[in-house]
């Protein structure tokens, strides 16, 4: 047992001695799909189907397309980095989700792991992107926020606006699967590379396990401040280990870009401002994204993307852009109106409360943001979200002279 | 653990410098003994069913502790942690047992006619004696690292040794997730339910992993004599009843063990246990026997006495509150049970708990009256 393990080894450290002296782009090349199959032995005692899990009581994405037989098929195989299936379910299996709000049930451990589990990621992706087919669609990118129409909005209905995504290294394991080096290796990389960004980007970096009280309350007070994760959904993922080590935030001094560095992702890379400029709020994040990306690739690094699944993160739900942009705007009257979701869902829009993903609505502000992902570029999904709520903002107009509002016909998904 | 870096292959590349965990602010026994050359010599190492120097000590990494709290910051992932992680286990266990050495050999004793009365503690006192256990099916891996279907063969495999038990250890299993609301009611004003755990120290070892699946609760028909499958070990074994017989608990505690012990070998399958630290169990604070013997008792004076604390010490006892570790005492009403898990047998820990308990209701009498406890001050055991 002991020689095949160190056996097993010594074929994985040559690839990641190449990812640490050659940078991630060779390891990118080495890990293309054919070189990909079962990695390493998976210690086994029992037939797959005394191990399959009881998912009958369970309603989300994974639950669904996980059959006994694609269970049979990936529970002996393992990505080069040793991550395997179980591994990436057991948030799935322990969190039987809700009957009215399906969550994904499964996440990445490494880039590899969306090819070598691609017979279950594949299907869930296409559920939770709407028909999104990776064997044969390509997501585009486009991060030229000059495109962009119409991007400001009327400042007395919206009071801010946002936009985030995440992004992640080449050539580290994400954080289900990451060891503490591989962990502290990511801040490093990000940290170095912003240390780089100049001019309105220029910022500090403040590291969970040091910063002073002061500084902890001012991150509060501007509501940057992230904490340990408590939803099962993601500590079942084994993403908060050896909390905080390594995790920080980083924020340009003028508090409008901001990075999360090791929460959910890698990276979580958020610009935002008061008020409705939204043109100029994707501007920046688009400019600041790819200053970033400069900066890591001359240090041999680079982002996880590919043509299929766009940019690669932990959560299925998060690949293409993993963009979300959105604004907190007033809709008093609209909000009541009995079409208001419908309207949404025309619109592809998607509302929650004001303090994010399952909040309430405080004084009829809702936050409105994107509900696609994949298979539209960000420049395609910022822009719905502009027309989108200029449209929103009509109709509360309207309602507030007393006129009716129109239903708006279903935009089309994949454009 | 299966979720975590268990399997991550990368982590050799990095040195052992670079993988070393932060742990300036801990407070637990696994923190004060790994030190960087530990964590060096000993990182590359794996039992022979997977489970990794960092499957160890992750619950001790992420939890940090309390300064006045010492947990113990480490589990066990199968029998042979005990020895590959020797180098970090064995002075965790010494410093956790009172100073176990690694040569020393622990004695079991299970046979309830050692124990010397124990059947009349002041039920005006004491209000329930209760004795419990764990027990681990050698050869499967432990909560922390088991699969799916080594926990469902655990579980079938009690079901089936407890269905064999008759007479008044007769009785009925009722798994987690079959149980009906009806029997879940009932299970929960009987005390008997116990649920997903919640603590950070348990979730963070991965032992929650799956839940409800392969998880339940046996019981007798008397509600005497409780078994739970797949909480945090394989079996923990509890004996219980009103009043201060702790002689019948005790008696009925070995009686049941033993019988179930010869049931599971009669399905060729034994209990992990050795000479040095008799029963293996996940938790190294619940090695040797894994016994906690205890009661129930009303001690509103004794407890406020200033000397209580050194009291419970010498008499090598503990005090917890009426809901078990980590809750407070109700009404004066206290939990009074054995220190000591290894280094000393069944019998012996019993013995302390039934001796200790009637010089604790004496001492409380006294105080009743009006009188002083001076004169009874125990001597250190």
């Amino acid at each position: 047992m002991a020689s095949s393990f160190s056996r097993i080894l010594s074929s994985k450290r040559n690839i990641g001695i190449l990812s640490l002296v050659g940078g991630s782009a060779t390891v990118g090349f080495l890990l293309h799909r054919d070189h990909v199959s079962a990695g390493s032995p998976v210690r086994r005692r029992y037939p797959a189907s005394a191990e399959y899990p009881d998912l009958r009581k369970h309603n989300n994405c994974m639950a669904s397309s996980l059959t006994p037989a694609i269970y049979a098929k990936l529970c002996d195989k393992a990505t080069p980095n040793g991550f395997t299936l179980d591994q990436a379910i057991q948030t799935g299996v322990d969190n039987p989700g809700h009957p009215f709000i399906k969550t994904v049930g499964l996440v990445a451990g490494d880039e590899e792991s969306y090819e070598v589990f691609a017979d279950l990621l594949d299907p869930v992706i296409k559920e939770r992107h709407n028909g999104y087919d990776p064997r044969n669609m390509r997501h585009p990118t486009d991060l030229d926020a000059s495109k962009i129409q119409s991007g400001q909005f009327d400042e007395r209905y919206v009071l801010s606006s946002r936009v985030r995504t995440g992004r992640s290294i080449r050539g580290l394991s994400l954080p289900p699967a990451c060891t503490r080096a591989e962990r502290r290796e990511v801040e490093r990389v990000v940290v170095d590379a912003l240390a780089g960004l100049k001019g309105d980007l220029t910022g500090k970096y403040y590291s969970l396990t040091q910063m002073t009280e002061k500084e902890q309350q001012q991150l509060i007070d501007d509501h940057f401040l992230f904490d340990k994760p408590v939803s099962p959904l993601l500590t079942c993922a084994g993403m908060a280990r050896d909390w905080p080590d390594a995790r920080g935030i980083w924020h340009n001094n003028e508090k409008t870009f901001l990075i999360w560095i090791n929460e959910e992702d890698h990276t979580r890379v958020i610009s935002m401002e008061k008020g409705g400029n939204m043109k100029r709020v994707f501007e920046r994040f688009c400019r600041g994204l790819k200053e970033v990306e400069h900066l890591i690739q001359e240090k041999g690094w680079e982002f996880m993307w590919n043509e299929r699944l766009g940019y690669i993160l932990t959560c299925p739900s998060n690949l293409g852009t993993g963009l979300r942009a959105g604004v907190h705007v007033k809709l008093p009257l609209l909000s009541k109106d009995a079409r208001f979701s419908k309207i949404l869902d025309n619109l592809r829009l998607q509302k929650r409360g004001t303090g994010g993903v399952d909040t309430a609505a405080v004084g009829g502000v809702f936050d409105i943001s994107n509900l696609d992902r994949l298979g539209q570029s960000e420049v395609q999904l910022v822009q719905t979200v502009v027309d989108g709520v200029n449209y929103l903002i009509e109709c509360e107009k309207r309602l507030e002279r007393g006129q009716d509002i129109k239903v708006p016909p279903p935009l089309k998904q994949f454009k | 653990m299966p979720f975590g870096n268990t399997h991550n292959k990368l982590k050799m590349n990095y040195s052992s410098e670079q993988e070393y965990p932060d742990l300036s602010k801990h407070n637990n026994h696994m923190a004060k003994v790994l030190t960087p050359e530990m964590y060096a010599s000993l990182r590359d190492k794996e039992t022979p069913s997977g489970f990794t120097l960092d499957d160890v000590i992750q619950t001790g990494v992420d939890n940090p502790g309390h300064p006045f709290i010492m947990t113990v910051g480490c589990v066990a992932g199968d029998e042979e942690t005990y020895e590959v992680f020797k180098e970090l286990m064995d002075p965790v266990i010494e410093d956790r047992h009172g100073g176990y050495k690694p040569s020393d050999k622990h004695k079991t004793d299970l046979n309830s006619d050692n124990l010397q009365g124990g059947d009349d503690l002041d039920p005006n006192y004491v209000l329930s004696s209760r004795v419990r256990t764990g027990r681990s099916i050698r050869g499967f891996c432990l909560p922390p690292h088991c699969s799916r279907g080594e926990r469902r063969a655990i579980e079938n495999l009690s079901i089936e040794s407890l269905d064999s038990l008759d007479g008044d250890l007769n009785g009925k299993y009722y798994a987690l997730k079959n149980m009906t609301d009806e029997e879940q009611q009932q299970l929960i004003d009987d005390h008997f339910l116990f649920d997903k755990p919640v603590s950070p120290l348990l979730l963070a070892s991965g032992m929650a992993r799956d839940w409800p699946d392969g998880r339940g609760i046996w019981h007798n028909d008397n509600k005497t004599f409780l078994v739970w499958v797949n909480e945090e070990d394989h079996l923990r074994v509890i004996s219980m009843q009103k009043g201060g017989n702790m002689r019948e608990v005790f008696t009925r505690f070995c009686t049941g063990l033993t019988k179930i012990e010869s049931l599971f070998k009669d399905r060729g399958h034994e209990f992990m246990w050795n000479e040095h630290l008799g029963y293996v169990l996940t938790c190294p604070s619940n090695l040797g026997t894994g016994l906690r013997a205890g009661v129930h008792v009303k001690l509103p004076n004794v407890s406020k006495h200033e000397k209580f604390g050194e009291i419970l010490k010498k008499l090598r006892l503990q005090k917890r509150g009426t809901g078990g570790v980590d809750t407070a005492a109700v009404g004066g009403v206290f939990d009074i049970s054995n220190a000591d898990r290894l280094g000393f047998s069944e019998v012996e820990l019993v013995q302390m708990v039934v001796d200790g308990v009637n010089l604790l209701v004496d001492m409380e009498k006294r105080l009743e009256a009006g009188d002083s406890i001076d004169d009874l001050m125990p001597e250190q055991k």
